[in-house]
């Protein structure tokens, strides 16, 4: 039998607030634990919640990115149930009043094609802390510094088909959030994670198969891997005459499989209501259409901008698009050199190479896109040639210089355009070399243009690379030609 | 000095007559001396207390001086306090101590009053008696043999003792009027919002309303001068400017419409509470204002309502005492699970153990439609009712409770106990400001007088009793404690 794969993706998005969805702490990464958890954080009797008008505006933002409905009045919720690490027995959520209704994120495949995936609704809420199960001898620590993290969790429709797909929407969405600067999207800290749910269903049937949900997938890779392996447990059971249970499922991405976490009865009732120490929020007209306006371009626009006005190839326009951090550096190299078409080839030639066998992410790149952009703008008004060029931006990466054109000057790479100087160096070179020269005149015309390639690599091994090679090529052929 | 109100004992600081120190000092030995027969105060701060007089005394010298600076006062024990424990009445919060100080313990630090310490309550703020309390039941100083009314039980009884001037105490459906009324002070429930909210435990968030209690609506204006106003850590805190609750206390009352509610004039009423009400409402007559009966035709579902709404909202507080990171944690757990149940089973009494299953039920999948949103649409309804009625006159009036107080023990089966906040509850369900003003005896127990205001309307409900007060002097009768009789 032929089988479909329907897939629905719940994406949890820290977003990058300085302090905490409903108090003042910090909730910056990494410190000692329990440092970055106050009183209201730890559920301390009395304390109340404070809504934090930043969590605000950027759930909004991704509202408006997504083209999404921003309703009036949303309502944060109580979820209730018991935890060691939910320090007030209750998570603080949206449930029936999110604060973004329904919109539509655009993914692109491999093969450059684009789909719309439906979001149903975006939500707030906070995060809970951490349980720690290792060095407590047979106890657990409980480290509350996540805890108050605000969260935007992104519900999308069942709109995906392939894990290929589901990846491509968390590439998405992970692209939207870092270019509207919601979230510095470091999925290693779990600033994204995500629940994926699974289900198939015979090829052309319409009602969906019963689903599993995979919680917390929190890489792309792993999210195509949780997926693979969930589909084929699904379809083998199915093959079987089994039937697929509703329940919630964990990946373990070292045996690369999914484990049943528990079951439809086992779920808690998390007995929701309006949480009644927080008023409803109330977002009018012109404080949304603030928000609108200050948009930054999002990757879609930038995509197609890239293609259209800077006449780059519809992959080169897509790849440099991919993130805010690369799109910025790309237009930055673009500007100072004033060549689109070159600023993407060294982007992504050598820059991206190096970065690459550096394990480097851009943002951390040791050159400048200023540097790359006065180093591109020296190749094109011909201050040295490509090999040079090459050699200057090794330097640079070293450190070597704090600009080309120091590095130029320092190392002596200035093009050597003058004709007498080449003439020379040509001139000692067929003086020392008279058994090639003897060959090149012995060999038939249509032979020679293959043999000129000696003499040209030792005029500029004469030059230090500097001589201008196309200068070298003809003035040699010239010389030559003329002792034959 | 025991027996003088805040304005008096104002008078008397500033001419020199004692000093805070001597007057907090008397206190504090009454106390010492007379709590045993009454068990008001779960903690009694006799050094904290003397510094912060010596405090308010150099303050005076100083010239410094507010309106109620060196004034010694009680607080609740659901107030948290900064280095002092704060228990809610439970066993759950035996050796609580919070980092901070609620709000409106800060501002009345902030104005020179003087804690002497924490009052007794029933636990969480859940019962009409005082009988819930972790330690032990409280008396009531007018008859040892009735109860002192509930939750805010230790701070009436000590207010009505002589052992402060004034009790701050917190009100959910009752807990400051119904007490009041049973000790014969006066008490102020203000508007939902107008007092901060944190750091004083919660027990029903869209219903619990912080307020003072004293010996004149005088004094509970100069305690809301203190306690009011808008606070950055509480969301439902109204930003709206506090007035000088003090300064309408001089209008005539000529003009005045009240309304009676003919529901808090039916069935189960006690005739002699009635009869010290009707008494009232005719002096009110003879200061010049017009009285007639209104309806509030939904006033018979706030008991119900109520009892959806705040055990839903309890039970959802009340997780976070898992015995976890604070509060009492049984002892050998084996799990997380045996940690839970027994950490709660011993911590909480068998009221606020009914209020958890109650709200547990009421908001699980399959009932929360047939009653939290039916009790919230009802809410809707009851304080419609009241917009309804002062639309036609100014306040409304009718008895705080259907008896005097009750005797000890005397109300065993739960919903006899709950329908004694019966004129109570739905004020906190409307959010409107409600007092209790003491106006006769039902033989040795005090009678109250309810009146209400329309929203953040204060400032004319504390006029209207403190011009009762000014023609009547139910509010100056003191209870002889047993030092006195002998």
């Amino acid at each position: 039998m032929q089988w479909e794969t329907v897939i629905g993706l719940e994406v949890h998005v820290q977003l990058a607030t300085r302090s905490k969805i409903f108090s003042g702490a910090s909730t910056a990464f990494g410190a000692e634990p329990n440092t970055q958890a106050c009183a209201v954080d730890l559920g301390l009797p009395g304390v109340l919640p404070v809504l934090n008008e930043a969590a605000v505006a950027m759930a909004v933002k991704f509202g408006l990115a997504i083209d999404a409905e921003i309703p009036e009045v949303s309502v944060f919720d109580r979820k209730n149930y018991f935890y060691p690490d939910l320090p007030k027995g209750y998570q603080t959520s949206q449930m029936y009043q999110p604060i973004v209704g329904a919109g539509v994120v655009e993914i692109t495949l491999e093969d450059g094609t684009t789909k719309p995936v439906r979001v149903h609704h975006a939500h707030l809420e906070e995060d809970a802390g951490k349980s720690l199960h290792e060095d407590f001898h047979g106890m657990t620590g409980v480290d509350l510094n996540r805890a108050g993290t605000p969260l935007l969790e992104i519900v999308s429709e069942p709109d995906m088909r392939s894990a290929k797909e589901a990846a491509a929407y968390l590439k998405a969405i992970h692209s939207i959030v870092t270019y509207l600067g919601i979230s510095d999207g470091n999925m290693a800290e779990g600033s994204m994670r995500c629940d994926v749910n699974v289900s198939v269903r015979p090829k052309g049937q319409e009602a969906f198969g019963t689903r599993a949900e995979i919680k917390n997938v929190n890489s792309f890779r792993f999210v195509e891997r949780a997926i693979a392996f969930e589909v084929e447990r699904q379809i083998e059971l199915l093959e079987d005459g089994g039937k697929v249970v509703q329940e919630t499922r964990l990946f373990d991405p070292e045996r690369d499989e999914t484990r049943s976490m528990r079951t439809k009865e086992e779920a808690n009732d998390y007995r929701y209501f309006p949480c009644p120490d927080l008023l409803p929020v109330v977002l009018d007209k012109a404080y949304i259409d603030h928000l609108r306006d200050n948009l930054p371009e999002l990757p879609a626009e930038k995509r197609a901008r890239f293609e259209n006005e800077l006449g780059l190839s519809a992959y080169d326009a897509s790849v440099l698009s991919a993130t805010r951090e690369m799109a910025d550096y790309f237009e930055e190299v673009k500007d100072v050199c004033q060549d689109a078409k070159q600023a993407a080839n060294w982007v992504q030639g050598e820059l991206a190479g190096a970065l690459n066998r550096e394990n480097l992410s851009i943002a951390n790149s040791p050159v400048s896109a200023r540097q790359l952009g006065e180093l591109v703008a020296r190749v094109l008004d011909d201050t040295i040639n490509g090999k040079a060029a090459k050699q200057v931006f090794q330097a640079l990466w070293n450190g070597q210089g704090a600009s080309a054109d120091d590095i130029i000057e320092a190392q002596g790479l200035k093009q050597v355009t003058d004709t007498g100087a080449i003439e020379a160096m040509i001139d000692q070179v067929i003086a020392d070399s008279p058994a090639q020269v003897a060959q090149y005149r012995d060999a038939e015309p249509d032979k020679r243009g293959k043999m000129i390639g000696y003499f040209v690599g030792q005029v500029m091994k004469a030059s230090r690379g500097t001589a201008n090679p196309q200068q070298v090529n003809e003035l040699l052929k010239q010389k030559l030609d003329a002792l034959c | 000095m025991h027996d003088k109100t805040l304005a008096e004992l104002t008078r008397s600081l500033d001419a020199g007559d004692f000093s805070s120190r001597e007057l907090t000092q008397h206190l504090l030995g009454r106390i010492d001396r007379l709590d045993g027969q009454l068990n008001s105060f779960i903690t009694v701060t006799h050094e904290q207390a003397l510094a912060a007089a010596d405090a308010a005394d150099a303050a005076r010298a100083a010239g410094k001086a507010g309106a109620l600076t060196g004034l010694p006062l009680a607080l609740k024990d659901i107030f948290c306090t900064q280095d002092v424990k704060t228990t809610a009445g439970s066993r759950m919060l035996d050796s609580f101590i919070a980092p901070y100080d609620a709000t409106v313990v800060e501002k009345l630090k902030a104005a020179g009053t003087v804690s002497l310490g924490k009052t007794n309550m029933d636990e969480f703020a859940m019962g009409s008696s005082n009988e819930n309390s972790h330690y032990g039941p409280v008396k009531n100083p007018w008859d040892f043999t009735a109860v002192p009314g509930g939750s805010s039980g230790g701070s009436a009884a000590a207010v009505a003792a002589g052992f402060v001037p004034a009790a701050i105490g917190t009100d959910t459906g009752g807990s400051i009027r119904q007490p009041a009324a049973f000790c014969g002070i006066t008490g102020l429930k203000p508007t939902y919002g107008r007092v901060s909210r944190y750091g004083m435990i919660a027990y029903a968030s869209s219903l619990d309303q912080a307020g003072p209690m004293a010996r004149s609506a005088e004094d509970c204006a100069l305690l809301l001068n203190a306690m009011a106003g808008h606070d950055l850590r509480d969301s439902t805190c109204v930003q709206r400017g506090v007035p000088d609750y003090t300064e309408e206390l001089g209008t005539a009352l000529s003009g005045l419409k009240i309304g009676l509610p003919s529901e808090y004039f039916g069935d189960g009423l006690d005739p002699q509470v009635e009869a010290a009400v009707r008494e009232a409402i005719k002096v009110f007559e003879s200061l010049g204002a017009s009285v007639r009966e209104v309806s509030l035709p939904h006033t018979h579902y706030a008991i119900p309502a109520y009892y959806v709404i705040a055990p839903a909202e309890a039970s959802s507080n009340l997780s976070r005492y898992d015995g976890v990171r604070f509060g009492h944690r049984c002892a050998d757990p084996v799990d997380l699970i045996d940690l839970y149940k027994r950490s709660r089973a011993e911590g909480f009494g068998d009221e606020v153990k009914r209020r958890i299953l109650i709200g547990t039920h009421t908001l699980s999948e399959g009932f929360f439609d047939a009653y939290y949103k039916k009790a919230q649409q009802v809410r809707r309804l009851i304080r419609q009712d009241f917009l309804d009625a002062f639309e036609e006159v100014d306040v409304l009036m009718g008895p705080a409770a259907p008896t005097p107080a009750f005797d000890l023990g005397a109300n065993k089966d739960p919903v006899s106990m709950y329908l004694q906040d019966i004129y109570t509850i739905a004020i906190n369900l409307a959010g409107i400001p409600g007092m209790s003003v003491p106006v006769g005896f039902a033989g040795k127990r005090p009678v109250g007088l309810q009146i209400l205001g329309s929203h953040f309307n204060e400032s004319r409900l504390l006029n209207v009793a403190h011009q009762f007060q000014l023609a009547t002097d139910w509010h100056r009768q003191c209870p002889a404690l047993a030092e006195e009789n002998a």
